[in-house]
């Protein structure tokens, strides 16, 4: 599988009064792990969702393997993506947002099953998704995101409400993406996972791009050793 | 099978699933069978019938209609992230709203029209206006919740939204016409007077049915005028067009808004 590339260029989009992307320029390295870091509000979730096509922008362009996103959705076939929190219809049960979705993209064969079954989540798939725990919900978001082996897998904050366990399994699987050929994209807040999974960072601030290249390069130009310390700096910096 | 029917069939399983649509062809039922029954001759009962067409069919559809939409968030939200393009998307989630709600509608109403019958020689065909009218308004209806739950993000001012949609087409609307008849009651008005109630699809409900039972003269003079309209297949037909007309300016403008929408 050839791993999709994306481009965003001088994406601005802004909510009422609120300019959420001011301008943002960024490619998205194929076959990598790329985090999006930054601050609360710094527009990580409507960058993400300006490549979904589910937040439309004002002005600028996003490509995604040299295609413009826009009316056609035919390239969300090969994007694997996985909320911030589940979105599942609350009165299906899990097998039948599966159905649906295998339904919707037409695809029944040569699905990648793995976490339904590391997160033994068999027996939960028959009972409406509302009455499952928020930690199973969050379980089955992920293996639904996996579940098409997409050649894009986005991932906004994977592990939040997983149990380390499971978050532990989750972060494995991310891990062996880029091999598998999938570009992914993804946010945390946890430094520590950051380090641990990507590759390459683009850090977003106020709806600006202030950092974007690989973790390593940024460890080394601030000389801190960590992760969490050289974010801090550049913050600082950012606001002076 | 396309887009569109995907959405639409698990729209349509959910809505049909639901116990308020159950409960709406219920309601009718017993209402129509009440009438019927003790309503009189078939004709009046079909009379009698006109108003819960024209008031209660309105309110339930863009009422459920509207909430519906606000319930299916999280669904539109799943598909959004898919292959599925917003137009088909949005067309699958008119049929599967429509389609259940004219079901429990044929259901309701026609049933016990179809076993209890009634009335002279003209009641077939003024039963089959009524249900024509009847699934006509509830696409409007459909329409109309769907244009309030895309434009609105607050489901509780949505909702407000939708029962003004409602208190509006069947009653503010009146007021108007009436405010502008006695403001100009110089001047010859049948001609704007017709104008403005081709804008408003549930007075074109309620001239169509008023005019094929038969009892224009409970409109007045204008009755005649109307009469005059459209008596003939010229002008009932032109009548039901509008109507049509008035489901499918709310169902575009609508989708042109669902496909601007940030999700």
């Amino acid at each position: 599988m050839t791993p999709t590339r994306v481009r965003l260029s001088a994406l601005r989009k802004r909510f009422g009064r609120l300019e959420v992307l001011r301008g943002v320029d960024a490619t998205i390295a194929p076959g990598r792990i790329t985090a999006i870091v930054g601050p609360n509000a710094a527009g990580k979730t409507t960058l993400i969702k300006s490549i979904l096509g589910m937040v439309r922008p004002d002005s600028g362009t996003v490509l995604v393997d040299d295609a413009a996103v826009g009316r056609d959705p035919g390239y969300r076939e090969r994007i694997g993506y996985m909320p911030q929190a589940s979105r599942f219809p609350e009165q299906l049960s899990g097998r039948e947002v599966i159905g649906l979705l295998t339904a919707v993209r037409g695809r029944r064969d040569g699905l990648d099953e793995e976490l339904i079954a590391r997160f033994r989540l068999e027996p939960h798939l028959d009972r409406p998704v509302r009455t499952l725990s928020g930690g199973t919900l969050q379980k089955l978001n992920a293996a639904v995101a996996f579940l098409f082996r997409p050649s894009l897998l986005i991932l906004d904050e994977p592990t939040a409400g997983l149990d380390p366990v499971a978050a532990g399994l989750l972060k494995d699987k991310v891990l062996r993406a880029p091999g598998d050929g999938t570009t992914v994209i993804l946010t945390s807040h946890i430094m520590s996972e950051i380090e641990e999974l990507a590759e390459n960072l683009l850090f977003l601030v106020e709806g600006s791009v202030v950092y974007q290249g690989p973790v390593a390069a940024l460890l080394e130009r601030s000389g801190e050793r960590r992760l969490e310390r050289a974010i801090a700096e550049m913050l600082a910096g950012a606001a002076a | 099978m396309s887009n569109t029917g995907k959405v639409m069939t698990s729209q349509l399983r959910n809505v049909a699933r639901s116990r308020w649509i159950a409960g709406y062809a219920i309601l009718l039922a017993l209402l129509t069978w009440m009438l019927l029954r003790f309503g009189g001759s078939g004709e009046r009962a079909l009379l009698s019938l006109l108003n819960v067409v024209l008031l209660l069919l309105p309110l339930v559809t863009v009422v459920f209609g509207t909430l519906y939409v606000y319930n299916a968030r999280e669904f539109i939200e799943m598909l959004l992230a898919q292959p599925v393009g917003r137009g088909a998307l949005y067309t699958g989630l008119f049929g599967g709203l429509a389609l259940p709600l004219a079901g429990a509608f044929l259901v309701g109403v026609g049933i016990p029209l179809l076993v209890l019958g009634g009335g002279g020689p003209a009641f077939p065909g003024q039963a089959v206006m009524l249900v024509t009218v009847g699934v006509l308004l509830t696409l409007v209806f459909t329409a109309f919740s769907l244009c309030v739950a895309v434009l609105i993000e607050d489901r509780a001012r949505g909702l407000g939204a939708a029962l003004f949609v409602w208190l509006f087409t069947t009653l503010i609307y009146d007021g108007l016409i009436l405010l502008v008849t006695s403001a100009f009651d110089r001047y010859p008005l049948e001609g704007p007077l017709l104008g403005m109630m081709f804008l408003n699809p549930v007075d074109l409900g309620r001239v169509l049915l008023l005019l094929s039972f038969d009892v224009s003269a409970l409109m007045g003079y204008t009755g005649a005028v109307y009469r005059q309209f459209f008596v003939g297949p010229a002008g009932m037909l032109l009548a039901l067009l509008m109507l049509a007309v008035c489901a499918a300016v709310p169902f575009l403008l609508g989708l042109h808004w669902f496909r601007r929408k940030d999700f």
